[in-house]
């Protein structure tokens, strides 16, 4: 029997606010343990929550990348149960009336190679709500320690439909997603960082059959690679304990995405009652059509749309389109380097902004941000070369001195005297000369053996030090040998 | 609401994380279950078309912009902790 | 001599100090030495903090010397009740949860007063976590009505009501829940406030139920209820739940507003369960308000009846989850006893609360709970609409409304042993709450046993300055409030 499997996602991603949901003490990663407390932080006898407008925009803004109906009002609700790293023994949610209902994410499928653009596919969503993370629990060998730098954190909830069919589905979805997260500003994802964190519920079931399947939550999954293989694994799992008559237990299981092995966690000791009500101490949230415009306008390009914008407008190849368009500073660094220059030259620029940029900023361990390189300096560049001025060699070595001092290619191109459009007689008394002192070519080339004229470009190159536009030197050439 | 309140107390206990004595459980059913017949006459209300009121006076939107401000020193933060070490709360071990 | 000081109102005080006739140190002081006379007696506090009590007077007379004074309460001794954070001071709740806590941060009602140069003066005595009607319920002491030392001064703010009428401090401040400033005001002869929802910040104020929670003062006159009222109310953005509104001059107002005025007698109030000799006080009071050419018409308040069942499913549901933070991990008690993580939690809860507040978190819990919840609580917020709506209908046609503060004056220590009978003192303040309007109870007499009753006067929302005027009018027409209790 063939099975099929169904999946859902569940992913936490901390929304990148300067302050806590609820409390204005600061919020980041990797600070001394317990400094970013307050006493809504810690619970403290009489503290209380106050909404933190950002979080807010920066949720609604999620639901508008992700094609969601945003509610019109929505209200916050304490989840109610006892844990540690839970101050106040409740958490502040969004239980029955979520700020964003329904939505997709686009996802796109691995293809045949990595040139071809895969199979593009919409996941749809259940929800999106915004919360409060919890502190963070160090265990030692006899007891836990327990820092709530983390707790108050806003933390998106984005629920996905038991959608997704297998682990690159989820690679592919947890991909998007981020993308579009760090896109629009909104998050930086870095699971390492516990910034984007994801369950997976996993079910099987035969082919055909439209009920599903008993469902396991898949934990720990602290990479989008630990995804992928998590929910592999775990299918094959199932199926093996189907096959040999077993049936699947509804369990939480923690996944060692080194060892490549799941376990089971220990059964819960009680069935969960959250006693889920509305939070008398926060007023609730009404989202009126200015406010979802004036998002709605600060919301990017969404990835894909863009990926499909550059392959139509630039005629860029798929292969430049998936460098240039994850990275959003490098997309727009791409389009403002195109306005600068001449129509139809967004291939040449790409080239340059993919093969020498990127390099650049490799090999000098920088970022695009910190490069002195300007996106007008990209289209100078383009231009010099398209117009003959220098040869691809020399663009080279330009770029290598505009990349090191920030000079304008240009200037560089005229304080190294490396122009070479600029003495046309010059250049052809050099052709003149290369003719006259090789008679035997000259020969073989009126003969008709046409790449017997490689051999005048050697002595020209050399006479104009390698400045000579090669495009330039051919042509010549060839108007003086058939003049003869 | 039902016909007859049953108060499951040692589910209820268990849910509030109340260690009660046998003698408690057997009070508090009792003077609970009293109070739960007192409320017994809601069911006679008609609020087939009521709102519930969450808050007396309810405002929508109250919010503060998000400019991070100083919060408590560690040593304020852990003032009153029965146990701390390293900074940090210390509690027994927890499995998770 | 030093009790004449002591039993002063704000108003006195204040034109003495401007005068120089007293300082700050010499009426803080009295109030230390009258405290200390009859303490033992009365247990109105928790904690008291003489040393700095007389720091903050000392600043105050530094600032009136160099002509920097703050305004009528700087200098002023003023206790608060152990609910409300004050930065360094004990914050205990009533609780042996918190008999160790200090608190690291100023309640926004405390700044204020603060900023106003008052003298915070010792920790008013409760029933745990705001939980009760008698103080009864305190982990560490149960406090005297000071006019009958067998009687409880009701609650939960009773340590605050007690405190003042015993001249232990110049005003307090109380939280009122379900009636928890409003009955001590009665059952010890003062006057009490609860403001409407919103008007007094809850910063700071440990939260019992947060829908219905209101901090406001306890004062000797109704003018001295205004001149603190003005000192602590204001919207603070700290809390989501206060009210932007202007806080008109409140102690302005009680002259300039005369009436007459149109008062409700809700008919529902005047039945069985009143004690004849509150009823005969109250009759007394209503010909009073005729007699100034107000006119007194009956109202209806026809959910009345389940005021008391809304109350505690709202007040225990919310209270279930407010009290869940004290739970042995990061400041309160915690069991010796805890070898795991649920032993904390279990044994420390067990330890640290006493037996009502584990009552009230275990209804709360249960109503909560998976199953109930439509049952109880939605059907609590929905019946809570209708007694709103009924107090505002009356409002079509009076200005306030009247009633008893409590059936009965002050009980007994120990008398209401089953809890129903307990929650039954709460029936004419706790639709207020659920209604979120402000109430005032103001001193109207003695029983003939010489126990102080109490009338209530509830007003609109946010109309305070009007509430206090029509109080105003009883008040400083009656001497009721310049009786002192003989201890």
């Amino acid at each position: 029997m063939n099975y099929e499997a169904v999946i859902g996602l569940e992913v936490h991603v901390q929304v990148k606010t300067a302050s806590k949901i609820f409390t204005r003490v600061g919020q980041g990663y990797g600070h001394a343990e317990n400094t970013l407390t307050d006493p809504v932080v810690l619970a403290l006898p009489g503290a209380l929550p106050v909404m933190n407008k950002a979080a807010l925009d920066a949720v609604i803004k999620a639901g508008l990348m992700l094609h969601c109906d945003i509610a019109e009002v929505c209200k916050w609700d304490r989840k109610n149960y006892f844990y540690p790293d839970s101050p106040k023994n409740y958490q502040i949610s969004q239980y029955d009336q979520p700020i964003c209902n329904g939505g997709y994410v686009e996802i796109e499928l691995p293809a045949s190679s990595r040139n071809v653009m895969g199979e593009h596919k919409q996941i749809p969503l259940t929800r999106i709500h915004l919360e409060e993370d919890v502190g963070k629990l160090n265990h030692g060998a006899h007891d836990s320690l327990v820092d709530y730098n983390r707790a108050g954190t806003p933390l998106m909830e984005i629920v996905s439909e038991p959608a997704i069919q297998s682990g690159e589905e989820a690679y592919a979805y947890l991909t998007a997603l981020r993308t579009m997260m760090v896109y629009a500003g909104i998050s930086d994802c870095d699971m390492e960082k516990g910034q984007m964190r994801c369950d997976a519920n996993i079910s099987i079931r035969p082919v055909g059959q439209t009920e599903l399947g008993t469902k396991v939550e898949l934990k720990n999954l602290n990479s989008i690679s630990y995804v992928r293989d998590g929910i592999q694994h775990e299918i094959k799992r199932q199926i093996a304990v189907v096959q040999k008559g077993g049936t699947i237990v509804q369990e939480t299981r923690d996944f060692d995405g080194i060892a490549g092995t799941s376990q089971s966690l220990r059964s819960k000791e009680e069935a969960h009652d959250y006693r889920y009500f509305p939070d008398p101490d926060l007023m609730p949230v009404r989202v009126d059509d200015t406010w979802k415009q004036r998002l709605a306008d600060e919301c990017p390009e969404r990835p894909f749309d863009k990926q499909r914008r550059f392959m139509a407008d630039y005629n860029l190849p798929y292969t430049a389109t998936s460098v240039l368009v994850p990275d959003l500073a490098l997309s727009d660094y791409f389009e403002a380097a195109v306005a600068a220059s001449d129509k139809g030259q967004a291939k040449q620029v790409a080239n340059w902004v993919i093969n020498d940029l990127l390099r650049e900023l490799g090999a000098a361990g920088q970022d695009l941000a910190d490069t002195r390189v300007t996106p007008a300096h990209i289209a100078e560049i383009v231009k010099l070369v398209d117009a003959g001025a220098i040869n691809s060699n020399i663009a080279r070595e330009v770029f290598a001195e505009t990349f090191a001092s920030g000079e304008s290619p240009a200037a560089v191109v005229n304080r190294k005297g490396l122009g070479g459009e600029t003495n046309a007689d010059e250049l052809e008394q050099w052709c003149r000369d290369a003719i006259a002192g090789n008679d035997k070519a000259r020969e073989q080339f009126i003969g008709g053996k046409e790449s017997a004229i490689n051999a005048f470009k050697g002595p020209v190159m050399k006479a104009s030090r390698g400045k000579a536009n090669p495009k330039l030197v051919d042509e010549t050439l060839r108007r003086l040998l058939a003049e003869g | 609401m039902p016909d007859t309140p049953e108060l499951n107390i040692d589910r209820v206990a268990e849910l509030a994380r109340i260690a009660l004595t046998p003698e408690e459980k057997a009070e508090f059913s009792a003077q609970l279950g009293e109070v739960l017949q007192h409320v017994e006459q809601l069911k006679k209300v008609d609020v087939s078309a009521v709102e519930p009121t969450a808050h007396a006076f309810a405002v929508e939107n109250v919010w503060a912009d998000d400019v991070a401000q100083e919060g408590l020193p560690v040593q304020e933060a852990l003032r009153n902790a029965p146990a701390q070490r390293d900074n940090m709360i210390l509690v027994p071990k927890v499995v998770e | 001599m030093a009790d004449d000081l002591t039993f002063s109102t704000i108003a006195q005080l204040a034109d003495r100090l401007a005068a120089r006739d007293i300082s700050a140190r010499e009426l803080t002081q009295a109030t230390i030495d009258h405290t200390s006379a009859v303490e033992n007696k009365v247990k109105a506090f928790n904690s008291l903090n003489p040393e700095d009590a007389l720091a903050q007077a000392d600043a105050s007379d530094a600032r009136r010397a160099v002509g920097q004074a703050l305004g009528p309460l700087d200098g002023v001794p003023i206790s608060l009740k152990d609910v409300i954070a004050v930065k360094d001071q004990p914050l205990t709740a009533g609780s042996k949860m918190l008999e160790n806590y200090v608190s690291p941060y100023d309640a926004t009602v405390a700044s204020k007063l603060k900023q106003d140069g008052a003298v915070l003066w010792g920790r008013t005595n409760l029933d745990e976590f705001a939980m009760g009607s008698s103080t009864e319920n305190s982990a560490f002491a149960t406090t005297r009505n000071p006019y009958d030392l067998e009687r409880v001064p009701g609650g939960s703010s009773g340590g605050s009501a007690a405190a003042l009428a015993a001249g232990q401090s110049i005003a307090t401040l109380g939280s009122d829940t379900g009636g928890s400033i409003r009955q001590p005001a009665a059952f010890c002869n003062v006057v009490g406030l609860k403001p409407t929802y919103g008007l007094v910040s809850r910063f700071g104020l440990a939260a019992f139920a947060s829908s219905l929670d209101q901090i406001g003062p306890f004062a000797r006159t109704v003018e001295d209820a205004a001149i603190m009222l003005g000192a602590i109310a204001g919207h603070d953005p700290r809390d989501s739940t206060s009210y932007k509104t202007d806080i008109p001059g409140y102690r302005a107002a009680l002259a300039e507003k005369k009436g007459p005025w149109k008062l409700g007698i809700p008919k529902e109030y005047f039945g069985d369960g009143l004690d004849p000799e509150v009823g005969a006080a109250i009759e007394t009071a209503i010909a009073f308000y005729r007699d100034q050419g107000c006119e007194v018409r009956e109202v209806s308040l026809p959910h009345t009846e389940h005021c008391l069942s809304v109350y505690y499913i709202i007040a225990t549901a919310e209270a279930s989850s407010n009290l869940a933070r004290y739970d042995g991990v990061r400041y309160t008690h915690r069991s010796a006893d805890a070898k795991d993580v649920l032993d904390v939690y279990y044994k420390s809860r067990e330890e640290g609360f006493g037996p009502e507040v584990k009552r009230r978190v275990i209804l709360g819990t249960y109503v909560l709970s998976s199953g109930y919840y439509d049952a109880y609580y939605l059907r609590a917020q929905k019946v809570r609409t209708l007694i709103r709506q009924d107090f505002l209908n009356a409002y079509e046609s009076v200005d306030a409304i009247l009633t008893p503060t409590s059936p009965t004056p002050a009980f007994k220590a120990g008398e209401k042993a089953d809890p129903l009978s307990m929650y039954l003192s709460d029936i004419y303040t706790i639709g207020v709450n659920l209604a979120g309007l402000p109430g005032i109870s103001v001193p109207a007499g003695f029983s003939s046993a010489g126990l102080p009753i109490g009338l209530q006067l509830i007003g609109q929302p946010y109309q305070e300055a009007d509430l206090l005027a029509i109080a105003h009018a009883y008040d400083s027409a009656h001497d009721w409030s310049a009786q002192r209790p003989s201890l």
